[in-house]
Order: C-alpha cells, then structure tokens, then sequence
C-alpha cells in the first residue's frame, strides 16, 4: 500500500465527510476536519506504513480530530455536575429515591409501534434531543457508532467513571421526561 | 429502613442500572437489585421500556443522517485538491 495524496480528494474526501458529519452534526466543522485530516496526514505521510489500507489510516486520522472536538465542546465544570445532582431531587423523593408523582413515567402510547414512523412524535423527539448537552451526545455516538468501551470513552473525554454514569443517567431522565412532557 | 426496602423504594438507582446495563455487564448484586426493583414497580418497569426505545430511536436518527448520501461540493473538493497539489509540491 502507498499513499496517493494527488488523489485524496477525489477518492476519500465525500466518505471522510459523512463520517464526521454523523458525529458532530455541524457541517462548517465536519469541512474544517476534512481540510485538518488531509493536511495532517501529509505531514505524516512518511510514518504510513501500509499496513492498513490509505482510507482507514486517514479515518483514524479524523477519528482522533473528531475526539478532540468532543473533548473540548464537553470540558464541563463540576458545577454543572452539582446542578446534575440537584436535578435530579426533582425526579426523585430525596429520602427515598421514588419517583417523583410529576415525573413517574407514563405510557406514551406507542412502545410496541415503530415511533420513529409516528411524524409528530419523531418531531418532538428531534427537539428534545436537542437539548441535551454535548457530553452526552459524544458518549453516545462514541458508544453506538464506534463501539468504545466506556473505559476508552472516559478517558478520551476525561470523565471519571462516576461522573459518567451521572451523566448518561441524568440525560436519559430529562429526554425521557421532554418526550412525556410534550407528547401525552 | 431495611436493606431489602431501599432496594424496592429505590427508583433512582434502579433507573441508574436500567441505563448502566444498556452499556456494560452489571455485576451480579446489579442484576439482583435491579430485578426485584423491578418486579414490584410498574414505573421502572415502563422507563425500562422506553429508555430502550428512545436508545433505538437516537441509533435510527444518526443511520437517518448518513443515508442521505451527503456529498462535499465541488467548489471545496477542488479547492482543497489544490492545497493538497500545493503542499506536495514544497517538498
């Protein structure tokens, strides 16, 4: 295997593309990572040693780009984890930890169906993603698209083990939550 | 009160195993807890539902995104073929 950067363009630029859209959801950004991910690779052209094929050396190239984006649009302060904690009282009987009469679950209706095909539901579902925050959308397409174990998913991000599962706990609630709110 | 009411009464832990165990193995104690939480309380047993769902329904939105077949334009592609033309040709 050699490299063939007068061909880059042409051949991996369109596949690179998509695959950082589908993780940072920003198309000025997922462009900027394209251009870093070429330039970067020819810097260290000389250290490819052909032994994966050119498109997979310049993923895991973007892959570590796309990390460090995540890393940055997620270096929370711990405030906002106190907040988490304290948000989490209005879920939960403090002394007891049952739910909370305003937010115990209620059926919305179309567990059994395919909810994403329901056009209404799949709108307030977009929104309500929207709200959570970037940590949680990191982990999770870190988690689901890439496979990471979350060992390698705390430390890229440097979050400690604990931390994590408040985190993941904390926005599976307030999404579950949105989605009651605004659909039943 | 008792060790066995804590785990009964106890939603927010159970809610914080149903999403731990859609990542990782629990641990055996885990998988104990959470069970008999489960089995006496309908709420949990709903959110364990739908957690799930909202879970397949984040995957679905991220698949969605990509089969839209997203292309860079033509105007970039050839911009950037250039910079690359140009930073070959320095070495």
């Amino acid at each position: 295997m050699t490299l063939n950067p007068h061909q880059w363009v042409y051949t991996h630029a369109d596949y690179l593309y998509a695959y950082a859209i589908r993780r940072i959801n920003d198309d000025e950004k997922a462009k900027d990572l394209v251009q870093e991910t070429f330039l970067a690779a020819l810097e260290r052209a000389d250290k490819f040693e052909g032994r994966s094929s050119e498109r997979t050396w310049l993923t895991a190239i973007l892959k570590n780009k796309i990390v460090d984006v995540y890393r940055k649009k997620t270096a929370l302060p711990m405030s906002d984890l106190i907040n988490a904690e304290k948000e989490q009282h209005d879920f939960f009987d403090q002394n007891d930890g049952h739910w909370n009469k305003e937010y115990a679950p209620q059926p919305f209706g179309i567990e059994s169906a395919d909810p994403l095909h329901n056009k209404e539901f799949n709108e307030i579902f977009k929104r309500c993603m929207e709200k959570l925050p970037a940590l949680w959308m990191s982990i999770f397409t870190m988690k689901h698209l890439d496979d990471e174990s979350t060992e390698k998913i705390c430390l890229d991000l440097k979050v400690t083990a604990a931390n994590f599962w408040v985190i993941i706990h904390r926005a599976k609630l307030n999404l579950r939550a949105c989605l009651q709110k605004n659909w039943i | 009160m008792s060790q066995l009411k804590k785990i009964i009464y106890n939603c927010r832990q159970a809610t914080l195993l149903i999403e731990k165990k859609q990542m990782v193995k629990l641990s055996i104690h885990e998988k104990l807890e959470l069970r008999i939480h489960l089995a006496g309380c309908s709420f949990c047993r709903l959110y364990n539902t739908q957690s799930r769902m909202i879970n397949v329904m984040v995957q679905q939105l991220f698949q969605s995104s990509v089969n839209n077949e997203i292309h860079l334009d033509d105007d970039f592609k050839k911009e950037l073929q250039e910079r690359i033309d140009r930073e070959l040709d320095k070495n």
